[in-house]
């Protein structure tokens, strides 16, 4: 087990030192009163350099990234992440300019989020984008508080309700409710589409809008997205899209010509940048003309080729975030999309679904499919053939885990019991999905033969099965010296 | 440019296993009025030098504080990162994971944030942090709700407008919940009015929130306030800077029941304004109520010490409807980041280069008092303060001329701010500069 930074610490090891400066160098205690200082240790670690790069770079060896191999997190969408997009990132006109400089100085910079804008818009079939949000929830929160805002603009204060589906993120319901909303939950139908009765016989003039990912996060598309749209509209609300799915319908389709109103879209999904261990994102939102007042603000304007920022907008919601959203993500995204352009946008679409469904066709005879039918970009499968050998979804992922392969999402959607849903995108190789689907076979074989070895992996990980129990009973959350 | 390894014939190979006879054929669920029809108004792929060109065309038509010193600080700082900082965060393992959800295989990602809650609970001196939020703004209204959704139907927020006005539009934007009165007390003199602050504070009041230096550079004394708002049963919550806490009062030596901040100093680039990090502690009684990740220790079956998401019944995936925040992805590498950060600085490097900060920005007030010029405010600063001067915008676009990226434009005033990258020639020739504009 490695050592903890702190468990690290030498006295006067660390060699970090400022430049010589000449100037005068007062006691702080005589330039800062007392009663403002310091008087508690920060103790922080004092460790060599080279210690501390052996350090991380020992973490980094216990963690498994899309680089490692093979990822299908489903609703994830952990396609490889460009190197190129990294080196734009880091150019010192991107990385070394500061927020509050005058906008003549930062041109190149309001001229990519201008076109990143215009982008997004056209992929979306969106009349106006912001990208300030700093992550996918972020971007679901904007566009409730937008809905809001148009309602209570238009003086409607009965709408207190958002609708969301049994099937949706657990973002959204989160969401409607951080923003003040009660949620009335839609079922799914046998099909595992939205079911238009219980939709149309809970939509009434006090719900706000509809929150929904299409494709759904049981990958299927929402055929009677239009006659949803209808039902929504007609009773007065908005229809808001979730994009953690866009990459099953990029190029292809699009929500705004759905009849969706409000968009949020995750860079770090569908738009190849890096998901860091956590983050950052960035998840811009758009919308159709008639919230176009409501954005937050400022967004970028184009006038005769000079760019700026526009904070003239007396309806915007105001700001989400500090200065105007995660940028060096921004940037890669936009190498991204300008990478792909027109084509190879759709083309990665394409292999993601042709992926996806190739994969439920090699599983289907090893594994329960639920709902085994046409998908998008994703697809679920469960436990309920390996139930008889008393094996759980999770003891699959675990096993999954020795075999060298980053688990899919397990236990989500909620609607399915066991649920494990996989999520190839279109960045593997026939190849390699052989290589997972010869591992889910082997898998397969051991719960019914060598049971053991399911319900007892990870064997060949760094650690085995953790006491999570505990850990939430007796929380430790900080290192303690000694 | 494409990323996709399947050539056509084994697209057509895969096709055919499945029963398709083209890639249309996937998408036969989706209503043909609906499909795209037109050639998507995006440019042709390019090759990876062509976007290279472009990438470089566009940055290059930036002015950028490599090439500029830099003087602008408002809540983000051209502080220097070290170059092994820079090369450990370009460790794919890192950067290409997703959040830790399965511990095993994922204890690198997951001890790293336990490193970071550590060096946070340690500046803060409090006792939880969470692995993250979006940044300064957003976390500080997020603690403001923490206070409005815990304290038995108080909504009201008692903040001074001596914070970054960013961090207050951010506020009144989350208030759209419902679920947040603002009442936002105007400053005096550069710094927090904490006898109408105390004043506001009633039955109502969940919260009083206070920046730590404030907006303008200054210390907030917040003894009273604090006090005051305790006395009434309410939570103080201080955004500070971290940075100069290595030198400062820490929030819980003032008592504060939630630290927030922008972590950007901590090794993070400027990034025109993002990705930045921030950061969240508190004390150990909100430890359930604090939204965001949370990474704790504990065993695995062989009883080895190992890390793991804890306390997700809090959280939005667990939760849902009941959750009192949304946050799901957070700024997991930039917390990476600054944890690398603390840890290459080591203990008193922090205090060296927060001293350093502090000695620059009193040279500089020396040598433009020497020219005859006069800062807004007479309070104690730590790193930032502000500069009587007419027309700032017009100072601005002079020192820009002589290669110097300036201040921050208040009415009549610029706010100066002083890192560890700045030096004597470069202060010197700031005050030059001004001065010959005020004297002019």
């Amino acid at each position: 087990m490695p050592k903890l930074i702190f468990e690290k610490h030498v006295t006067n090891s660390n060699p970090f030192s400022l430049p010589a400066c000449d100037i005068p160098l007062p006691e702080i205690s005589e330039t800062i009163p007392a009663h403002f200082l310091r008087n508690e240790t920060t103790a922080l670690p004092e460790v060599s350099e080279v210690e501390t790069v052996r350090h991380f770079t020992e973490l980094s060896t216990r963690a498994y990234g899309v680089d490692s191999g093979f990822y299908p997190l489903g609703s994830c969408t952990m396609k490889y992440n460009p190197k190129i997009n990294e080196w734009a990132a880091r150019l010192p006109g991107f990385a070394g300019i500061h927020p509050c400089q005058s906008q003549d100085t930062v041109q190149g910079a309001l001229q990519l989020y201008y076109e990143m804008q215009e982008m997004l818009a056209e992929i979306n079939g969106m009349d106006a984008f912001s990208l300030q949000p700093a992550a996918g929830a972020h971007g679901e929160m904007t566009g409730i508080m937008m809905i809001k805002a148009y309602h209570q603009h238009r003086k409607d204060y009965k709408r207190t309700k958002i609708m969301v589906p049994d099937s949706a993120h657990g973002t959204n319901p989160a969401t409607a409710n951080v923003i003040g909303y009660e949620i009335i939950e839609i079922k799914s139908n046998e099909r595992g589409l939205v079911d238009l009765e219980d939709l149309r016989a809970k939509m009434n003039d006090e719900v706000a809008g509809l929150m929904l990912t299409n494709p759904n996060t049981l990958g299927l598309f929402e055929e009677e997205i239009q006659d949803i749209a209808a039902i929504v509209h007609d009773g007065g609300g908005l229809l808001y899209y979730d994009g953690a799915n866009l990459n099953g319908i990029l190029g292809v389709a699009r929500p705004g010509d759905m009849g969706f109103d409000v968009v949020h879209v995750n860079l770090h999904k569908t738009f190849g940048t890096p998901h860091g261990g956590g983050g950052p994102g960035s998840g811009p939102v758009g919308v159709k003309s008639k919230l176009i007042d409501f954005l937050p603000k400022p967004v970028v304007v184009k006038n005769e080729d000079v760019y700026s920022f526009n904070n003239d907008l007396p309806l915007s919601i105001g700001k989400v975030k500090n200065f105007y959203g995660n940028f060096g993500v921004i940037v890669k995204a936009y190498t991204y999309i300008k990478s792909l352009g027109a084509e190879g946008i759709k083309e990665a679409c394409q292999h993601a679904v042709l992926n996806a469904n190739y994969l439920r066709h090699q599983l289907r005879d090893d594994f329960n499919i639920p709902i085994d039918r046409l998908c998008k970009h994703e697809f679920v499968i469960n436990s309920k053939k390996q139930s008889a050998y008393g094996v759980t979804t999770l003891d699959i992922a675990k096993r999954l885990i020795d075999y060298g392969y980053h688990p899919p999402t397990i236990y989500f959607p909620l609607i399915i019991s066991e649920a494990m849903m996989i999520e190839p995108t279109e960045t593997e190789s026939k190849e390699r999905l052989h290589e997972f689907v010869d591992v889910m076979k082997t898998i397969a074989r051991e719960s019914a033969q060598e049971t053991d070895k399911l319900l007892n992996a990870p064997q060949n990980a760094v650690i085995k099965r953790v006491d999570e129990v505990t850990a939430a009973r007796k929380p430790i959350v900080k290192w303690e010296a000694p | 440019m494409k990323y996709t390894p399947n050539p056509s014939s084994v697209v057509d190979e895969m096709l055919q296993a499945i029963g398709c006879s083209d890639l249309d054929d996937l998408f036969v669920d989706i209503r043909e009025e609906l499909k795209i029809k037109h050639r998507l108004n995006l440019s042709a792929g390019m090759g990876e030098m062509e976007i290279r060109n472009r990438l470089k065309y566009l940055a290059d038509r930036n002015i950028n504080t490599d090439d500029y010193p830099c003087f602008l600080g408002a809540g983000a700082y051209d502080h220097y990162i070290p170059a092994a900082l820079e090369q450990l965060l370009l460790r794919s393992e890192f950067y290409t994971a997703y959040t830790p959800y399965q511990p095993e295989i994922s204890q690198g990602i997951l001890q790293s944030i336990f490193e970071y809650q550590t060096m946070i609970c340690k500046l803060t001196g409090l006792d939880v942090s969470n692995a993250s939020m979006y940044d300064g703004g957003s976390s500080l209204a997020e603690a403001c709700n923490v206070a409005c959704t815990n304290s038995k139907g108080k909504s009201k927020v008692v903040i001074s407008d001596t914070v970054h006005p960013e961090y207050l539009d951010i506020l009144k934007a989350y208030a759209l919940s419902g679920h947040m009165e603002i009442v936002v007390v105007p400053g005096e003199d550069g710094h927090a009015d904490i006898d109408a602050m105390v004043k506001a504070i009633d039955n109502e009041t969940a919260c009083a929130v206070i920046q730590q230096p404030n907006f303008y550079g200054i210390l907030e004394d917040p003894t009273a306030l604090e006090k005051a708002i305790h006395g009434n049963k309410g939570m103080f919550i201080m955004s500070v800077e971290p940075l100069s806490l290595a030198l400062l009062k820490s929030p819980a030596e003032w008592g504060a029941d939630i630290a927030v901040g922008e972590g950007q100093s901590l090794g993070i680039s400027l990034s025109f304004g993002g990705p930045y990090l921030g950061f969240m502690a508190a004390s150990k009684a909100l430890i359930r109520k604090i939204p965001g990740r949370i990474v704790g220790q504990t065993t695995d079956l062989d009883g080895k010490r190992a890390f793991v998401l804890t306390l997700q019944a809090r959280e939005q995936h667990i939760r849902r409807e009941k959750a009192a925040s949304n946050i799901c992805s957070n700024q997991a590498l930039c917390a990476l980041a600054s944890s690398m950060y603390l840890s290459f600085v080591g203990d008193q490097g922090l205090k060296d280069i927060a001293a350093r900060c502090h000695h620059l920005a009193l040279y500089a007030r020396q040598e433009f008092e020497k020219a005859g010029m006069q800062l807004m405010y007479k309070q104690p600063f730590f790193n930032e303060f502000a500069l009587r001067i007419n027309n700032p915008g017009n100072a601005n676009r002079i020192l820009l001329e002589n290669g110097i990226i300036g201040g921050y434009e208040l009415e009549d005033a610029l706010l100066l701010a002083f890192t560890e990258k700045r030096n004597r020639a470069e202060i010197d020739q700031l005050v030059a500069v001004l001065g010959g504009i005020n004297n002019a």
